[in-house]
């Protein structure tokens, strides 16, 4: 089976800073990586290889550095990677971000599967992946813990909050993973080597028949006013004892807070 | 001269970091108070191409050199002593097929050792010949295609765990060092067996076993080099041990080191950290010193293993001043930590004891002393 596994590099670092004049990341000085999830996203690829056979394809834009990213993943036992660079796509939402990772995909021919990560580290919005399978018309089941492909069926089991849901849907589909589905593995040396040597491929805006009015900033309509870090707003508090009594005790808060 | 590693290089050292941050520097507490062979990190080392690193790649190694080897053992043996001393012993096997096997050999034994399918250990010290090496009392006797060894060999590492084992018998003990043999044996050979293992000052986790032969049958295609060139094979096995011995002195040190750098930044004493204390600064200044000196006596040595200049010196010198260096370093370093450094909590006490280990093994200090003394006044006669 043929898998594309979609990956962002994103600065390595837990807290991020956000330039305030102009409401973006500060990437500069911060070394990067491959999104923590976009690296469940990997293994889960190339265990599903090891069991079926295929092909492992990862796919990135970004700017020329993304190529590390690239690489890194190659070191993990990756077939190929392409790199998706043109200044068209600069500034890029999430809209024209799956706009763009769809058309890239067309031009590159048939897969049965692709993976993302559930969400980046940095913008942490999760829609990518969703939207480049409503842009390729794809199946999507998001949050996927476990995955078994069968034929040209998929058995996908999903973490949420308060319970596990396992969907099955027909190949090609679109999944992203949640940390939990598995434990990425480390490169070897004999990986680190294998990367070094590969050749990357670019494609640009020409290259993918992209509609420039739909990348980059042209394709955005999403607008940032602000990015703030929240303020911190009083303790919760919790209410421990009988069920009755611990009703009563909530009526009466929300009473006095005049919510009821 | 040229002290830049080539981005290759580079590459390859930062992927060795990662591994030793992410996984075997976390767990080293945990591997050596298991006093346990550690199985899990062993596969790691083989998953990440760590067990072949100078064996040809026709041979399922990776092809670079002895200084890249040296360079990666250094980083496992910071993050973690035990797993460093795994790596070095398994080189002490994987070395002499590398240079006295014959193909048949290679194919059967080198490859699966430098993929890290199998692990590797050497078998030379005795009872009664440990300095005196040319003493070896296992006896082997040719009957028909087979050598029929007797006798014992003692502390040796990976014993146990290690599928092949490279083990100096004697068909002549009556000749001394002459008769001298290097065998390839299999764990499981017929009359191979394993002896006690060790309780020893530092290193729970690491096997060092006795090698018991009781007429343990040896086909004689498995003799490595030729009978009675088993000499040699000890003595080159030695020259690279030396390098592999350094490297886990000048790990455990560098170690040592940014432990007590770390706690002094930490550790405030009169309202200030006590790293603003001169007689502190001192002593992270000489270890910073000392490291280095270490570190490039031993980078040296592994260098001109891999030009094909004469390292035997050199390596000697690497292994006599890292390990007494490696000493002077955990010494300060649970200096620095004080009360606390006494205590199990931040783990410089077991760098403490493991440092002890390189003053005696592959060659006491004084033997590398004879050694160098040796080569430095051979040379002066040549001139």
């Amino acid at each position: 089976m043929n898998i594309i596994v979609c990956i962002k590099q994103v600065p390595d670092t837990t807290e991020v800073r956000i330039d305030p004049s102009t409401g973006t990341l500060v990437r500069e000085g911060v070394p990067s990586i491959i999104n923590p999830f976009d690296e469940n996203a990997i293994e889960a690829a190339l265990q599903l290889v090891e069991a079926h056979g295929g092909c492992v394809t990862i796919l990135t834009m970004g700017p020329p550095q993304a190529e590390q990213a690239l690489r890194d993943a190659l070191a993990m036992g990756a077939d190929r990677a392409v790199l998706i660079c043109d200044r068209a796509f600069a500034g890029s939402d999430t809209l024209a971000t799956s706009y763009t990772l769809a058309q890239a995909i067309r031009s590159l021919g048939d897969f049965d599967l692709i993976l993302c990560g559930k969400q980046a580290f940095d913008g942490d919005t999760a829609q990518v992946g969703p939207g480049l399978a409503e842009q390729l018309g794809l199946p999507q089941v998001t949050y996927a813990i476990n995955i078994e492909v069968d034929g040209k069926k998929v058995r996908v089991k999903r973490l949420l909050d308060d319970r596990f849901e396992v969907v099955e849907t027909r190949l090609p589909a679109l999944l992203t993973v949640v940390k939990q589905i598995n434990d990425p593995r480390h490169a070897g040396l004999r990986g680190v080597m294998k990367a070094r040597k590969a050749e990357i491929p670019v494609l640009t805006a020409g290259d993918i028949e992209a509609d420039i009015t739909r990348c980059g900033l042209n394709g955005s309509p999403t607008n940032v006013v602000r990015v703030f870090s929240p303020q911190r707003h009083g303790q919760g508090e919790k209410l421990e004892g009988e069920p009755d009594e611990v009703a009563r005790q909530l009526f009466e808060k929300l009473h006095t807070a005049q919510i009821v | 001269m040229d002290f830049a590693f080539t981005e290759e290089q580079q590459d390859i050292f930062a992927a060795v970091d990662e591994l030793c941050e992410e996984f075997f520097a976390p767990r080293a507490e945990e591997v050596d108070e298991a006093g346990a062979w550690p199985q899990e990190n062993a596969d790691m080392m083989a998953q990440s191409d760590l067990m072949g690193v100078p064996v040809p790649e026709e041979y399922g190694g990776m092809g670079m050199g002895f200084l890249e080897w040296a360079i990666i053992g250094e980083k496992l043996s910071s993050a973690c002593t035990t797993s460093g001393a795994i790596f070095g012993a398994h080189m002490l096997c994987v070395y002499p097929l590398m240079f006295f096997a014959t193909e048949e050999q290679k194919q059967k034994y080198l490859i699966p050792l430098a993929k890290g399918e199998h692990v590797g250990a050497f078998g030379l010290t005795e009872p009664n010949a440990g300095s005196d090496a040319g003493n070896v009392q296992t006896r082997a006797e040719l009957k028909g295609d087979e050598y029929i060894l007797n006798g014992s060999k003692v502390f040796i590492t990976n014993a146990g765990e290690a599928q092949t084992y490279v083990v100096i018998g004697n068909v002549a003990p009556e000749t001394g060092t002459r008769g001298l043999t290097a065998f390839i044996v299999e764990k499981g050979f017929p009359g191979f067996e394993f002896g006690k293992n060790e309780k020893k000052m530092a290193y729970g986790s690491l096997p060092n076993r006795e090698l018991i032969f009781n007429d343990c049958r040896v086909p004689v295609e498995n003799v490595l080099y030729k009978p009675r060139g088993g000499f040699r094979v000890a003595m080159q096995t030695l020259d690279v041990g030396r390098i592999g011995m350094a490297i886990g002195a000048v790990g455990l040190a560098a170690n040592a080191l940014q432990k007590a750098v770390a706690y002094s930044q930490a550790r405030v004493q009169f309202d200030r950290p006590i790293c603003e204390f001169q007689m502190v600064q001192k002593m992270l200044a000489d270890m910073t010193v000392d490291l280095e000196a270490g570190r490039w006596l031993t980078y040296n040595a592994a260098w001109r293993k891999d030009q094909g200049l004469n390292f035997e010196k050199e390596a000697a010198m690497a292994k006599l001043y890292t390990s007494e260096m490696c000493g002077r370093v955990t010494d300060h370093a649970v200096q620095i930590h004080g009360g606390y450094g006494y205590t199990r909590e931040y783990g410089v006490e077991r760098l403490f004891r493991e440092a002890k280990l390189f003053e005696i093994v592959e060659g006491t200090s004084e033997i590398q002393r004879l050694v160098i003394a040796n080569k430095l006044l051979k040379e002066i006669r040549k001139k």
